[in-house]
């Protein structure tokens, strides 16, 4: 890529993103290069697939739950291509890096949603609740603990009582109580690894 | 010991007339008491024992004339001795064995001669006297059953005239008395242990006993029966006046290998009777101890009941013990430690044979077992009552001789040792565990225990258990859930708060917090925060460690966790122990670092200004500990709280507010508070529209303006005048308080005064003067107290009708405003209309009766007080004078140890003395010799009150010589070189009336007075010109005659 036309992406993209700087952005690009090189996939060429990416929010921010992965894999591959593009690259880490609540809530909502059919049904949360409980209560059904326990979150966050999550009822249950955007997993980094993640990729722009 | 003798002591059954007193457990121990009693009472009470008895005490006695030694008279058989009572009669008597004894003296004496014989003599002597306190003490003291007044009746006679016996009696009649008690209350324990038997336990016995009675070598009795077939209706056999003494019936017994027994079934027990007299009759008279059952009795008296006994143990005697153990094990709980004993002595006594024995030993491990299921639910939930905790601790205690005697017991039979050692080991390695877990969970049982119960049954706590439930087995993602679901409970609800405690939910809340999880830790502070509003719960997360935790998150990136844990801290630490953790953990150093965060323009400021917030709400709680304030302030926490007094957000203000005013308490705070420049913007947070606010920066300059720099500082800001708006907010107590408390401190300065005369504060202070609570009343009248300086306000005050509020205020009681009203009424009393008042309403006599107030502080300002009153009062001299006893107490005080009240005691005599014959009065109750020796003093003020004292007492009678005599002269002198004029002035015009007496010109002379008051003859002030000529004068008159008597 040549210097101009990496600034010229920096730029819109910072632009675009509202998050980062221009510098920021330039930093992110070389990232995206250097993991680019890595994955000797035939996308090479426009973007890395699935498994480098999941090897590389494991390596930067310690997430593990391949099912959560996966999804945050789609939410970030916005084209449905199946490789992430530079562009959705640097989109997907503006809300996990920098975020506002209203796109953190956006992108949980679309990464619980698994069919992408707008709703979180009970099955989706079963799903993703599924191997939550370590040890089970005794004398108890452990699929019974977990329907159970999805019953307390509809309770919680159900307020149109249809029986599943629609986007407003999470919206509103996650202003109510900030707790609750990662319901179903973590899919958002912690706020030590992403300020070691920052300060490992921005060297120099943090400084400022 | 009349009432104890009567009614515990077991005379004879069928005692009348003199009776006997059996030989029983309890009537030993009874005499042994008394015994001691008497031989202990020519030591302890060496008076009263030479009280010579009314009639001496007599028995036949059993002791030899050649016992007696040193001290008496032996000839033949009779015994004399030496000691005599006043009308020459021996106090010690013995002729024909028959004793007579008149004294306690004679009485320890005679015991420690009898020896071993001691309580046959005690049993005769009691025999022969049944209540020797008539003999002692005369028929009137005789023991009455119900009241009895004869202490009563010599308490009078002591009362009426001072007679040495009479006292005598009285200390010996309580000494009795005493004893009494002792002895009832000693064979009260003994008689309620004692059995009561029933006419149907007794026949079931004797049933059973019959059953296995009869001829052959193997039963347990020959025979037994009954003597009387006839049965009463009420199941007894025994004749009806029998019957009154508590016989049930009679037996007659054949065993195998002694002869025929007769016993009496009493309901006290079983006893072998006199048996058959001539005829049919039978000798009722006990022969025996007494036995609880007739198998025990038995047991006691033939050997071969017992052998055979041991044979049918199977059929007939083990049954019963094993229901006893079903039993004991069933009430395990409850009374565990003292069965179980029970149990092991019974089976040790009962069961021979080793296997039997290694029944029991199984038998045993029933209840211990039991102990260590308490302790383990002890352990998961804190919830086992104290009482049950102690307990298992002394059963660790108890049983461990128990199973030493069992490891004993088990060597000796030496048949199964292994058997039985095994499980003794294991009992008490069971017991270790419960005595470990029970003394954790002691220290944060208690304030649950009241609880108890309540709690247990509400909804909140089900809810909360189940969803606990989540907490403890998931993973984040479900703790987060579980959580935040949990913060649907009304938490604000004390019985939710408890909840979270008695599900042991709390520790787990706890625990979360030390994790890396932050939405886990954040979830766990959000409800840990709301539930720390109870003061249980705050004490329960101190005692769990929280606070340590806490303290540690304090350093977290996230930004709301940080404000939520400072936020929990704010709560927690309201107890002196949680903020001691605070600090020791560095918490107040991280805490101030929250107030650093102040970054300015960038999106992130609200959340700085929320940390600060909370910062400040922690530092608030943690403020009050002294230690902590240094703390603080050693953390450079002081220019932080003074940059965000500059800001405008009145939820910060608060908590910054709120941490200075209690740190204001502190010197080196005040000193910031002024060098920083705060006080400008206390004066305008003043005006803010949140009373708490206002409130907490008047009290922060109610602290410091004490400060004369800060009052004046709180004027130019311009502060005088909201404070005194603030007055009008009359519903709000506390504002109120700290309102009126800066419009005290304020105030004195005079310069202050002036201005909130302009704003008419001081009417506004006078309509606060009733109908206000009392830390409000202390600062209106420290406020009007100072306004006075004033000569306006005087008046002022007196206009707006504030003297009769003041001079009632006189009779409160809070001493903090009983200095201040005397202070107020004191100032009010220079304006000479207001003195007429204070006189009309009596005031100058309740001052005066403020000099009794046992508060240095209280006297002192009374005595302030009363200087002006008596100057300004129309016939003063008439008035002090109707005060009865007044003058002596005023002259009294003149011995007290408080500089301030001997300063304003001698003002006030300087007044008084002013009238003659209110001198006279003070010189007969020693004013003179007691100002003397204040002669010494190097307090400034004292020696000038002290100056002006001498110098108006000298004018009565022979004064003058006196204080010469009593060496007061010499101080004066060297008054005159003191470096205070006024002490000087009050000197000179001492020392002139002094002069006045020729012996105390001479040392004066001698003190080279001359010189000093040479200098005074030159100054401008006349009276003071005059003394010191005078004295002068004095002085050198004096030297002429000499000189003339001399020469001349």
């Amino acid at each position: 890529m040549s210097r101009k036309r990496l600034q010229l992406l920096a730029e819109s993209l910072s632009r675009s993103t509202k998050h980062f700087s221009e510098g920021e952005v330039e930093c992110l690009i070389k990232l995206f290069d250097a993991l680019l090189a890595r994955s000797c996939s035939q996308f090479a060429v426009s973007g890395f697939n699935r498994i480098v990416f999941r090897d590389t929010l494991f390596a930067a921010f310690g997430m593990t739950d391949d099912v959560v992965l996966d999804r945050v894999f789609s939410t970030f591959d916005k084209s449905n291509s199946g490789c992430i593009t530079v562009v959705e690259w640097v989109e997907g880490l503006a809300i996990l890096l920098r975020g506002t609540l209203e796109e953190k809530i956006k992108y949980c909502f679309a990464v619980y949603d698994l069919n992408g059919d707008g709703y979180i049904s009970r099955e989706e949360m079963f799903q993703m609740l599924k191997d939550t409980l370590i040890k089970q209560p005794a004398d108890e059904d452990p699929d019974e603990a977990i329907k159970d326990l999805i019953e307390i979150v509809l309770k919680k966050m159900d307020y149109d009582h249809d029986g599943k999550l629609s986007f407003a009822d999470f919206e509103q249950a996650v202003k109510d109580e900030n707790l609750l955007l990662e319901a179903f997993g973590p899919c958002l980094p912690d706020i030590k690894s992403r300020i070691a993640f920052e300060e490992r990729v921005f060297p120099d722009t943090r400084k400022l | 010991m009349g009432a104890a003798l009567e009614r515990a002591a077991q005379w004879t059954a069928a005692g009348s007339g003199t009776g006997t007193l059996e030989i029983t457990p309890l009537n030993e121990s009874l005499l042994n008491q008394i015994i001691k009693f008497a031989e202990e009472f020519s030591t302890k009470h060496p008076e009263e024992a030479a009280f010579v008895f009314r009639e001496p005490l007599e028995w036949k006695t059993q002791l030899d004339s050649s016992v007696f030694g040193k001290g008496y008279v032996i000839n033949e058989a009779a015994v004399q001795s030496e000691a005599t009572s006043r009308d020459g009669q021996p106090l010690l008597l013995l002729s024909a064995s028959t004793l007579r004894v008149r004294s306690f003296d004679q009485l320890s004496r005679l015991l420690q001669i009898a020896m071993e014989k001691k309580l046959k003599e005690a049993q005769a002597c009691l025999e022969a006297n049944r209540d020797p306190i008539v003999k002692i003490l005369g028929p009137e003291y005789a023991t009455v059953e119900g009241e009895d007044t004869s202490i009563l009746h010599l308490f009078d006679k002591v009362k009426r005239g001072y007679d040495p016996e009479t006292e005598t009696k009285m200390k010996i009649i309580l000494l009795l008395h005493q004893l009494d008690l002792q002895l009832l209350n000693s064979s009260l324990k003994q008689i309620s242990q004692g059995v009561r038997l029933n006419p149907a336990a007794v026949n079931s016995e004797v049933n059973l006993l019959k059953n296995f009675s009869g001829k052959g070598e193997d039963t347990v009795l020959e025979s037994l029966e009954y003597t009387s077939d006839y049965v009463f209706a009420n199941g007894c056999r025994a004749p009806p006046w029998r019957q009154v003494h508590g016989d049930i019936c009679y037996l007659v017994i054949k065993p195998h290998d002694t002869d025929p027994l007769y016993i009496t079934c009493n309901t006290a027990g079983v006893f072998l009777n006199g048996g058959l007299l001539k005829g049919k009759e039978l000798d009722y008279e006990r022969k025996s101890d007494v036995y609880k059952d007739i198998v025990t009795f038995l047991r006691e008296r033939s050997s071969r009941f017992v052998e055979n006994m041991a044979k049918q143990e199977y059929s007939f005697f083990k049954e019963p013990a094993h229901e006893k153990n079903y039993q004991y094990v069933e009430g395990a709980d409850a009374e565990v430690s003292g069965q179980s004993q029970n149990l092991y002595d019974s089976t040790e006594k009962k069961v021979k044979s080793s296997a039997a024995g290694r029944r029991s030993t199984g038998k045993k491990l029933q209840p211990t077992m039991q102990w260590k299921n308490t302790g383990l639910s002890a352990s998961q939930r804190p919830k086992s009552s104290d009482k049950a905790s102690k307990k298992d601790t002394e059963e660790e205690g108890r049983s461990s001789p128990v199973s030493s005697k069992m490891k004993k017991k088990s060597s000796a039979n030496a048949k199964s040792p292994k058997i039985n050692r095994a499980p003794g080991r294991k009992t008490s390695s069971s017991l270790e565990e419960v005595s470990d877990s029970s003394s954790d969970a002691e220290e944060d049982e208690q304030p649950i225990r009241r609880q108890e119960g309540t709690t247990d049954l509400s909804p909140e706590y089900w809810g909360i258990q189940k969803l606990s439930k989540y907490v403890k087995a998931g993973d984040p993602t479900a703790t987060v859930i579980a959580l935040c679901s949990m913060r649907d409970f009304n938490m604000a609800q004390e019985s939710c708060q408890l909840a979270f405690k008695d599900t042991g939910c709390l520790e787990v809340l706890i625990n979360l917090l030390d994790t890396e999880e932050t939405n886990c830790q954040t979830g766990s502070l959000k409800i840990l925060k709301e539930i720390s509003q109870n003061i249980l719960i705050r004490h329960a997360i101190a005692d769990l460690g929280g606070l340590e935790i806490m303290v540690k998150i304090l350093d977290s990136p996230d930004k709301d966790l940080k404000c939520l844990a400072a936020e929990t801290i704010a709560h927690v630490a309201r107890f002196k122990r949680a903020r001691k953790t605070v600090r020791q953990y560095g918490g107040i150093r991280k805490l101030v670092g929250l107030l650093e965060g102040v970054s300015v323009g960038t999106p992130y400021q609200a959340k700085d200004t929320e940390i600060a917030r909370c910062g400040a709400l922690a530092l608030w709680s943690c403020s009050k500990s002294t230690k902590n304030k240094k703390a603080i302030r050693k953390a450079g926490g002081i220019p932080l709280l003074a940059t965000w007094l500059k800001c405008s957000d009145a939820n910060i203000l608060i908590p910054v507010v709120g941490t200075l005013q209690e740190c204001a308490s502190e010197p080196s705070y005040r000193l910031a508070i002024k060098t920083e420049g705060m006080i400008e913007n206390l004066v305008k947070n003043l005006s803010s529209e949140h009373e708490e606010l206002q409130m907490h920066c008047a009290s922060a300059i109610f602290k410091c303006a004490e400060d004369k720099q800060i009052r004046d500082l709180v004027r130019q800001h311009g502060g005088l005048q909201p404070l005194s708006v603030l007055l009008d907010n009359s519903e709000n107590k506390k504002l109120l308080a700290a309102v009126t408390g800066a419009i005290w401190k304020c105030a004195i300065s005079i310069e202050n005064v002036s201005k909130f005369r302009e704003y008419q504060t001081i009417e506004t202070l006078v309509g606060l003067l009733t109908d206000q609570p009392e830390e409000v009343l202390i600062n209106v009248v420290g406020a009007l107290g100072e306004c006075c300086q004033e000569q306006i306000n005087r008046s002022t005050i007196r206009r707006c009708g504030g003297i009769p509020p003041l001079v009632k205020l006189l009779t409160a009681t809070d001493q903090a405003l009983l200095v201040n009203v005397n202070k107020a009424v004191g100032a009010c009393a220079t304006e000479t209309e207001n003195m007429m008042i204070i006189d009309s309403l009596d005031g100058v006599r309740l001052l005066w009766s403020l000099l009794k107030n046992p508060n240095p502080d209280v006297q002192a300002s009374a005595a302030w007080a009363l200087c002006p009153c008596v100057e300004n009062a129309k016939d003063s001299g008439e008035m002090v004078r109707s005060f009865v006893g007044g003058l002596e107490l005023i002259v009294s005080l003149l011995k007290s140890k408080n500089k301030e009240v001997l300063t304003s005691v001698c003002a006030a005599i300087a007044n008084i003395a002013k009238d003659e014959e209110n001198l006279a009065v003070m010189t007969d109750h020693g004013v003179v010799p007691l100002l003397s020796k204040l002669a010494n003093t190097n307090d400034n003020k004292l020696k000038r009150h002290l100056a002006e004292a001498v110098c108006n007492c000298c004018m009565w009678g022979s004064n003058r010589a006196a204080f010469g005599e009593y060496k007061a002269v010499g101080p004066l002198v060297r008054y005159m070189k003191a470096n205070d004029p006024s002490v000087q002035r009050a000197a000179a015009l001492a020392l002139y009336q002094l002069s006045e007496e020729a012996s105390n010109c001479i040392i004066m002379h001698e003190g080279g007075v001359v010189k000093l008051l040479l200098v005074m003859v030159g100054s401008t002030d006349d009276p003071l010109q005059e003394a010191a000529a005078g004295c002068v004068a004095n002085i050198r008159r004096l030297a002429l005659a000499t000189e003339k008597a001399k020469y001349g």
